[in-house]
Formats: C-alpha cells, structure tokens, sequence
C-alpha cells in the first residue's frame, strides 16, 4: 500500500504542483482580491467589501457596455461561422484531389496567431477596402474600422475568416460518418437533394453542430488577441470586449481590484456557457 | 448522368473562386509587402514591380524583429513546455486510470472542470504569485505553460489510456518491472497517436499565444515571435511596408509546419475538439 502511494505521487505530483499554482490557487486569490483596493501588481490589498462589484453594476458604463458588445458579437459571429463552416463542408467532404486542397486552404487561417491575423485584417480593412472602395466607387469599403458597426463587422469577418475552416473540419468529419446507404436509399425513394439534406444530413449531423455552437460561443466571448490588435477596443472603446476591458482596467488604470471583480464575473459568464453546453450534449447523447 | 456532371464541375468552380476569396487577404499582404510606401499608398491592388518594387522592406523587418533570435526564442519555449506536458500528463493520467479510489476521481474532476476556467480571470494573481517566486522570466513561462496545458492534455491522456488493456502491464509487473519502468518501456510507446495529438494542440496555442508571454517575459532578449510583432507593429504601424513585411515573415514558419505535417495538425484539431 505505502508503495503504491509512493509511485502514486511520483507521477501526479509534479504536474499537478504545476496546475494548482498556476490555476487553481490563482483563481481562489482572485475571488479574494475582487473584494479588495488591489491597486498594483506589488502593492498590498485592503478589504473593501462588495464595493467593486457595486462600481460595475452601477457606475462603471464601459463594462456594461463591452458585455452587451461581446454578446452581440458572439451571437452574429456563432451563427456565421457555423453556417460557413456547415457549408464549406458540404461543398468539400469528397474525397477528389481538388477537394483536399480545398480543405487545407479553408483550414489554413486557423494556424496563425489571432494578433498576427488581426494586424493583417488591420491593414485589409483601413487601406485596402479604401482603395478598392475608391478605384470602383464603393463608399461603403471605405473609413473600416472607425466607426462601431464597421469595427463590429470587421471583427466579425476576421473571426469567420478564422474559424469557419475549423467548424468545416468537424463537419465533415460528421458527414462522412453518415452511411452512404442510407442517402442511396433515399434517393431511389424519390427524396430530392434539399430533401435528404433537411432529413438525413442535418439530423444525424446535429450533435457536430452542438459541438461547433459551443466552442464558437465561448471562443467567440472569451476574444482578446484579435481585439487588441484590429481594433484595440476604438473608436472610443465602443469596440472593446469583456477580456480586453479588463486587461485594459488592470493594466492602463492600474485598478486591479477592480479588474479582478471583472474578472469573476466574465468566469461566471464563460462558466455558465461550457456548461450549458455540457448539459445539452450529455442529454443529447443520451437521446441517440 | 451528364447532368450531375455538369453540377460536379459547377460545385467545383464555386468551392474554387471560394478559396481564391479566402486566400486573397494573404495575396493582398504579400504582394504590397514588396512595394515602397508611397506604392502602397498609390494602389493597393498593383502586382509589386515597377518603380515601387523594394524588397528592402524585407531585410529591414528582419533585423527589426531580430527574427533569428525571436524564433529560437519561441522554438525554445514551445518544444520545452510541450516536452514538459507529454511527459507529465502522460504519466500521470496513466495513474489516475490506473488508481480507482476517490482521490484519484477528484483529481481528474478538477483538472476536466478547470477548463471552464478563462485566462483572464487568473491572470492577475498569478503574475503576482509568480513574482514573488521571481519566476517571471522564460523558466516561470514554461512552467505556467506545463500548467495551464495539464488540463486538456490530461483529459486526452486519459481518454486514450481508458481502452488499453490492464493484462499487458500486469504481466510486465510479473516480471519484476517497477512502474517507472512499465510505463515507460510499455505503455509510452502505444501512446504515440494520442501524443502526436496533444503534442500539436500545445505547440500550435504555445506558439501563437501572447498574452502570458507578453506578461511574464520583460527583457526583450526573450521577446518570442508574436510579442516582437506586437511591439515591431506599435512602432511602424503608420509605416505598412515594414509592418507587412515583418507580418509575411512571422507567418511563415506556420505555413511551412503546416505544409509539412498537414495531416496531422488535421487530425491533431479535430480529436482536440471532440472531447
């Protein structure tokens, strides 16, 4: 018995040494610091009771508002890039040459950092739109990124660009695990194309889509490397997410009590999410 | 007959022109990278020749972002820490299946439910923490990186253990082994596809990831690709040639790893999601 626990130690111990000071203790020091003055990386906290928590529900307007932001944005963005990814995935699940290089392609933007990709949409949006704008007289390419809704629609587009390649892979993925038969048969029944994508396809491949929703929803919430570097939350922080707003409260209002109740509340957010999440895919799996 | 296949070639044409759509940003950054601001500025849409060809751009991004020394930097950094995590998650996920008791169930709980946890929320007190410990510099990054990597690369282990059968080991045991040995010089060796998986999710987010490094590294000796870009960008970002240039040049080692294990970073994101 002593021995096992010996060997027991010698292989959980280091990684979750690791684990428990780098995330667990963290987040219980942070729930501990949302109720404090922290002002200061270095500086000792003071006990000031719920009185962080009060400032965001009542005063501080910038959170309120990058939460309503955020959830705008998840929501388009969610729907875009799983009905892109959806039908890039139907256009390339065949296994033909020209396909698997389509397929690399869409997957492509997925690989690269969100700061690099946000630099590079930067410059898409600001000159390039500009140009091509002016040259075929377009008004609406031009000014990106300065105004809200183009600063919105421009994080969009970025995301959709991202991400769509990777819903496509867990698509397809789930159509090619439908058995060809059952489409044969189908179709020698009579069932037209729209038919069998409406009841065969969509069905069966509804538990990808609970697994692409999710994890779009909540990369889609937790967004910070592209927001920083398309838009940094301007103009005048109407395009500032919830992650970005409070980095941007800790480390440009060195407010880091603040930031930290923040903080607790985006866990919530992003906690109750995952979880809904987890609940419809055990009942849906209990279902099949 | 004829008619599918004209509809084959059609479907081929529009996933075609697709493709062309998504690339073209790329298109668009490389090719203007070649060209002198003032070519930039002129027309965004031209192909870079002419008097506006400067491939300059290129050498100055390079000695900029002291790119030699930030890849080695993030070359370091990655392979270290997912060294680091193949090595302990696999070891002990191996126990966690192994141990049947409470503790042991606990633990694999926590490290699933962690994974609710967003970065953001531990940032704070952990670089507190960690400066207390005077570990903000590269070694504290590695180990926060073997930290929050424990997580899904535990649950991948542990998935794929859960099916190897308990006769192999039990034998070996038999034979005089201990478990340091057994796991080793047995059950590592069949781990190989789930490692080939857990290897690329962690490299693919090390590599890419700049917050923890932007907040845990201050000497600019290790600035790592993305952190250099961040600050090359604020300096130049009113001067696009270079900014697209040093841009083109921290995308390329993505494309070529890319190009070369295709299948795998593939599969690799796939298994990563399902779980």
């Amino acid at each position: 018995m002593k021995v096992s626990k010996f060997w027991f130690c010698v292989f959980v111990l280091p990684i979750l040494l690791a684990f428990l000071s780098v995330v667990i203790i963290p987040m219980f020091m942070g729930i501990y610091y949302s109720f404090t003055d922290w002002n200061g990386i270095g500086n000792t906290p003071n006990w000031v009771g719920i009185s962080n928590y009060i400032e965001i529900i009542q005063t501080d307007h910038g959170f309120r508002e990058s939460f309503v932001f955020t959830a705008k944005f998840a929501f388009v963005s969610v729907i875009m890039i799983n009905l892109i990814g959806f039908g890039l995935a139907l256009l390339v699940t065949g296994s033909s040459r020209l396909n698997n290089i389509l397929r690399s392609v869409f997957f492509m933007p997925n690989l690269i950092g969100g700061l690099i990709l946000g630099f590079v949409w930067q410059f898409i949006f600001t000159k390039a739109f500009d140009s091509i704008g002016s040259s075929i007289g377009l008004s609406f390419l031009e000014g990106w990124l300065s105004t809200t809704s183009t600063g919105f629609w421009g994080l969009v587009i970025l995301m959709s660009w991202q991400m769509s390649g990777y819903m496509m892979i867990i698509y397809i993925a789930a159509l090619q695990s439908i058995p060809e038969s059952l489409k044969e048969a189908a179709k020698i029944d009579g069932a037209s194309a729209f038919e069998r994508l409406k009841n065969i396809t969509i069905p069966l491949v509804a538990p990808a889509f609970t697994v692409g929703l999710f994890l779009t929803l909540s990369n889609s919430f937790k967004l910070f490397d592209q927001n920083l570097a398309l838009t940094n939350g301007g103009p005048a922080n109407s395009t500032q997410m919830l992650a970005l707003n409070i980095y941007k409260t800790a480390f440009t209002f060195t407010r880091f009590g603040l930031a930290q109740a923040k903080a607790v509340i985006f866990l919530v957010a992003v906690a109750a999410i995952s979880l809904t999440q987890i609940y419809y895919s055990k009942k849906r799996e209990v279902e099949m | 007959m004829e008619n599918s296949g004209i509809k084959r070639i059609a479907l081929s044409i529009m996933s075609s022109l697709l493709a062309i759509l998504f690339l073209s940003p790329l298109y668009i950054v490389l090719t203007n990278s070649f060209k002198t601001q003032k070519g930039i500025f002129i027309n965004v849409t031209s192909l870079p020749f002419g008097e506006y060809f400067n491939p300059e751009n290129y050498v100055e991004a390079f000695s900029q972002l002291s790119f030699i020394r930030s890849f080695f930097n993030s070359l370091t950094i990655t392979v270290s820490s997912t060294v680091l995590i193949i090595i302990f998650a696999s070891m002990a996920a191996w126990m966690l299946v192994r141990t049947k008791n409470k503790l042991s169930t606990f633990l694999f709980f926590l490290f699933a439910a962690s994974m609710l946890i967003p970065f953001q929320s531990v940032m704070l007190p952990l670089i507190r923490i960690m400066g207390k410990l005077n570990l903000l510099n590269p070694t504290g990054l590695v180990f926060m990186y073997l930290g929050f990597g424990s997580s899904l690369s535990i649950i991948l282990y542990h998935g794929f253990i859960k099916n190897i059968p308990k006769e192999l080991e039990e034998a070996a045991t038999i034979d005089g082994c201990n478990k340091f040995q057994v796991f080793w010089l047995i059950i590592f060796p069949l781990l190989k596809p789930i490692t080939v998986t857990v290897s690329i999710l962690n490299a693919m987010w090390i590599w890419n990831d700049f917050l923890l490094p932007q907040l845990v590294i201050n000497k600019s000796q290790w600035h790592t690709i993305p952190l250099k870009m961040f600050f090359f960008f604020g300096q130049f970002s009113k001067k696009w040639h270079l900014a697209l240039a040093g841009l083109v040049i921290a995308m390329i080692p993505i494309v070529i790893f890319y190009f070369f294990a295709q299948k795998h970073i593939v599969k690799g994101v796939t298994e990563g999601s399902i779980k």
